[in-house]
């Protein structure tokens, strides 16, 4: 028997307690954020748990070394605060890294005692700028996300860190102030797979124009095999580049829930006067479609040959695969962004979510799904701050298809009898979830491929004769 | 260049070399990316397998998420322990306080689920934001007539070992509720076996077939109401004694029930703990059972070890666990294999653990204490190792590095106790050690020379 399906009755309320949450915590997405950046350490301000556990959870991912360093509170810094414990976790992670930055998240616990880590840090900032002076050495650059766990989840983190160090770096280059500066973009590209960012350079890199993409963890949390033990593994969005964003042409964010508070997007448009376009994930033809306008918007450059030549054949195979598709009904969950772009790509195919979830909590998620699946022929279940139990209390009498989303609906799949399609994050029962590729015509091509291929095999399975040709 | 930080540098001890203690039980050094996690993890890993209880865990997401479904836990029965339960706390509570969501949330899975009993987690923000969890749990226990036992298990009170010992003292307010079902006068309890992978259900059958009775398995595969009459069992037989020692000192305290430490890895320490519980109840029918389990086993097994012996005869091997008595188990499991022990340390190891390390390891050997990756890597490289036991946070380490890999660590869904368990364990190494693909890693071309 499986795990989800042991009750005794069906519940007539929403209830207090969350039952296999279907979201992580904010320091979660800030780590992984800091990760992107060129020789940054992430260090939690914390118990030692939270790093621990942070890491483990992420490398059942991506299958790579992730360092991050702790504060390592014990009961008198919870007492008498960690000013103490985060100096000398700076320092010593300075000593053995030597990182070019350091991307410091607060927790739970830092912020219920109420540390005042910016002022800490920027006390830590002044004393060091002296010890500079006299030993010459070269100090990493500090960011401060805060994230506490219990507000929001690990998209809140993940935005506030980009907020975060785009907000400290940003406009204080100094090497460009006499030279003039080729025109350049941004792309702040939101929670996606490694392959999705090696695919957002090679669309970028199509528009010939300089740009800076942010996070960039294609090769830090997906390298090769090392001759050397790597300290920090290389890649991620050079420093440099991040202080040049304040003079961009534009900023282009992927994703379009990202609360104004945090949207560092809003934050250079308002100080540098950076344009600010948000367009949905680029999944699906529409959405992708309205990436790709805004990339030649911004550069006042065409789309390339070679990705209209991708277009034309996810058209194409749209229509050699839409029978199979065609009033097919799926369940999808997972960050809200991740999801809305999904529903928009099924919709495009005539699959109907029945039922869409996501963990976070969301005033507007609903409206933005129902808007996208207005051709639903039924109204599908909307539930923001969900879980997998009520997913699947809510899913018993939808009749679904298949599941779309990450390993973690595995039992919620198990249970429908149906199958998993897996994307999305995170993938903990397969090899290379960090290499799925979600994005753009060719990342859609392949999701619609995965989508097509279960339901074609759903089909051969359930024949009896099981055909070859179908 | 890896250097070790200062504070640091006596919890790294070369065998052979140095003469200091090494210094061990310290809280982790701040910004030193240390392998272990925190109380609440300790708790939560140890009684995590006691299947037709709820655990709940009180505080934001976090816990509860990056902890379902961690071990490889296996039941018989019940699956009711492998669902993450939380009370989710918001800002809202923690301002206002988590009391009524804990109440709530409790009295709804309560009615759902019904469960023989409940744990409650308390993690890092419980205690600050002032929930009085006892009075809550007191509470709940009345109205719905089950244990509901809170768990202190505040992740910066400590280290994962004051986690263990937060979760023997809930787990002893089980024991001793059941007078009435008879217990043979050859019981015993099996404490600190997990059932990775059915591992318990291995080591049962052994003890059936010597006549033993297992009174309760704490916490593998674990039955609130077995628990309750662990009291009555002869004696307790102590597996992972870093988080089972508290219960067994309690047991012993309490209800006069004697403990011996065990382990049920590797050929020697598998057949002792055999031979360790025949002899305590000293009885002629038991001891020969016993003789002839033991010879029956190792004499199916060791043939079978034969050929991945071959193999493996003089490979190196690092050794990066939780718990120390794994490690001395697993210095030995290698040796039948023909690999020899070059680094080994725990998270978790006292000075006695160390100092027996020194004896059963060679001059040499590089013993740590709460090492981290950037240590590890420069131990492994330096020392030549060409395999690492231990667990997902260590497997990167050794891939990147184009060493081979053994899962060891409370996640395994491989059995590797037992005899039986032994030979997965030579599997395991075989299969890594032996897989080709090691030939192309850039490492092993520049350090090793290569791999023929």
């Amino acid at each position: 028997m499986i795990a989800e399906a042991i009750k005794t009755k069906t519940p007539s309320r929403s209830y207090a307690s969350t039952r296999n949450a279907c979201k992580l915590c904010a320091p979660f997405g800030a780590c992984i954020v800091f990760r992107g950046i060129s020789g940054c350490i992430p260090l939690i301000h914390g118990s030692q748990g939270c790093s621990t556990y942070i890491r483990r959870y992420g490398i059942s991912h991506f299958r790579e070394p992730i360092d991050i360093a702790s504060s390592n509170f014990t009961e008198s810094t919870a007492i008498f605060g960690g000013r103490d414990n985060l100096e000398s976790a700076l320092s010593n992670v300075t000593r053995q890294y030597k990182p070019e930055a350091i991307g410091v998240t607060s927790t739970c616990l830092s912020e219920t005692i109420g540390e005042n880590v910016p002022m800490y840090i920027a006390q830590y900032e002044k004393d060091r700028s002296e010890r500079e002076k006299n030993d010459g050495a070269k100090e990493p650059a500090l960011f401060y996300a805060s994230t506490p766990s219990y507000r929001g989840t690990h998209m809140d983190g993940f935005h506030e860190a980009i907020y975060s160090v785009v907000s400290k770096l940003a406009g204080t280059s100094v090497a460009s102030e006499n030279v003039e500066e080729p025109k350049h973009i941004n792309l702040i590209s939101g929670f996606v797979s490694s392959e999705d960012l090696r695919e957002l350079h090679k669309i970028l890199s199509s528009f010939e124009m300089p740009y800076t993409l942010l996070p960039d963890y294609s090769e830090s949390l997906d390298g090769g095999s090392w001759e050397e033990y790597q300290k920090l593994p290389k890649g991620g969005t050079p420093l440099e580049s991040i202080r040049r964003m304040s003079s961009a042409v534009g900023t282009i964010t992927l994703g379009e829930s990202i609360p104004r508070e945090h949207d560092a997007s809003a934050w250079l448009e308002s100080n540098f006067g950076v344009k600010a376009a948000r367009v949905p994930m680029p999944i699906g033809i529409e959405n992708t479609d309205a990436f790709f306008s805004q990339l030649t918007e911004f550069t006042g450059r065409p789309i390339s040959q070679k990705w209209m030549d991708v277009r034309g054949r996810l058209i194409d195979a749209y229509i050699d695969g839409h029978k199979y598709c065609f009033g097919k009904k799926a369940i999808v969950y997972g960050e809200e962004d991740f999801v809305l772009a999904i529903c928009s790509f099924l919709s495009e195919l005539g699959i109907e979510p029945v039922l869409v979830a996501t963990g976070a909590v969301s005033d507007s998620f609903k409206s933005r799904i129902l808007s996208i699946l207005k051709k639903n022929r039924s109204e599908p279940i909307v539930m923001d701050d969900a879980d997998f139990v009520t997913m699947l209390e809510k899913a018993k009498d939808l009749s679904p298809d298949f599941v779309m989303g990450s390993s973690k609906g595995f039992y919620l799949a198990k249970n429908l009898e149906i199958p998993l399609i897996r994307c999305g994050f995170p993938i903990h029962d397969r090899m290379g979830g960090h290499r799925i590729l979600h994005l753009g015509y060719r990342g859609t091509l392949n999701l619609f491929d995965l989508v097509c291929n279960t339901l074609m095999q759903i089909k051969q399975s359930s024949s009896k004769i099981g055909y070859t040709y179908i | 260049m890896i250097e070790i930080l200062d504070e640091r540098k006596r919890q790294v001890f070369e065998n052979g070399k140095d003469s200091y203690n090494i210094a061990c039980g310290k809280a982790s050094t701040a910004g030193s990316v240390s392998q272990r996690a925190c109380v609440f993890c300790g708790s939560r890993v140890v009684l995590y397998p006691i299947a037709d209880a709820l655990h709940l865990v009180h505080g934001p997401i976090g816990c509860a998420a990056y902890t379902w479904d961690i071990r490889g836990s296996l039941s018989s029965g019940s699956e009711l322990y492998r669902m993450s339960f939380s009370t989710d706390l918001r800002e809202n509570e923690v301002i206002y306080g988590g009391e009524k969501k804990l109440y709530e949330a409790l009295v709804e899975l309560i009615d759902q689920y019904a469960p023989k009993a409940a744990f409650v987690y308390s993690t890092c923000i419980v205690g600050l934001i002032g929930d009085d969890v006892d009075a809550v749990c007191a509470r709940v226990s009345r109205e719905k007539g089950i244990p509901v036992l809170p768990v202190f298990s505040e992740g910066f009170k400590g280290t994962k070992k004051d986690g263990y010992r937060a979760a023997c003292e809930a787990v002893f307010k089980l024991v001793g509720r059941d007078n009435t079902t008879p217990v043979s006068p050859f019981s015993i309890n099996i404490l600190g076996d997990f059932n990775l992978a059915g591992e318990i259900w291995i080591i049962k059958e052994y003890y059936r077939k010597m006549g033993i009775e297992v009174t309760s398995c704490i916490t593998g595969d674990g039955r609130v109401d077995e628990i309750g009459r662990a009291h009555k069992a002869k004696l307790n037989v102590v597996q992972c004694s870093g988080s089972m020692s508290y219960l067994a000192k309690m047991m012993k305290e309490t209800y006069g029930i004697p403990f011996i430490r065990v382990s049920y890895f590797g050929i020697e320490d598998m057949s002792s703990a055999l031979y360790d519980v025949a002899n305590f109840f000293d009885n002629k029918e038991i001891i020969e059972k016993t003789q002839k389990v033991v010879l029956e086993e190792v004499s199916t097994l060791l043939p079978q070890l034969e050929s991945f012996r071959r193999d493996l005869e003089g490979k190196k091997a690092a050794i990066y666990v939780g718990g120390s008595f794994k490690a001395f188990s697993l210095v030995k499991a290698l040796r039948h294999l023909g690999i020899q022990t070059v680094v080994v340390g725990s998270q978790t190891g006292t000075q006695e653990d160390y100092n027996y390390l020194k004896e059963i390891t060679e001059e040499g050997t590089i013993i740590c204490d709460d090492t981290n990756p950037l240590e590890l890597s420069k131990f492994i490289l330096e020392k030549g190792a060409d395999l690492l036991i231990g667990g997902v946070k260590e497997r990167p380490i050794a891939y990147k590095m184009g060493i081979a890999f053994c899962d060891h660590n409370h996640e395994r869904k491989e059995a590797l106790a037992g005899f039986e368990g032994m030979l997965n364990f030579s599997r395991e190494v075989h299969s890594s050690i032996m897989s080709p693909v090691w030939k192309y890693s850039p490492a092993r071309i520049k350090h090793a020379g290569g791999v023929e």
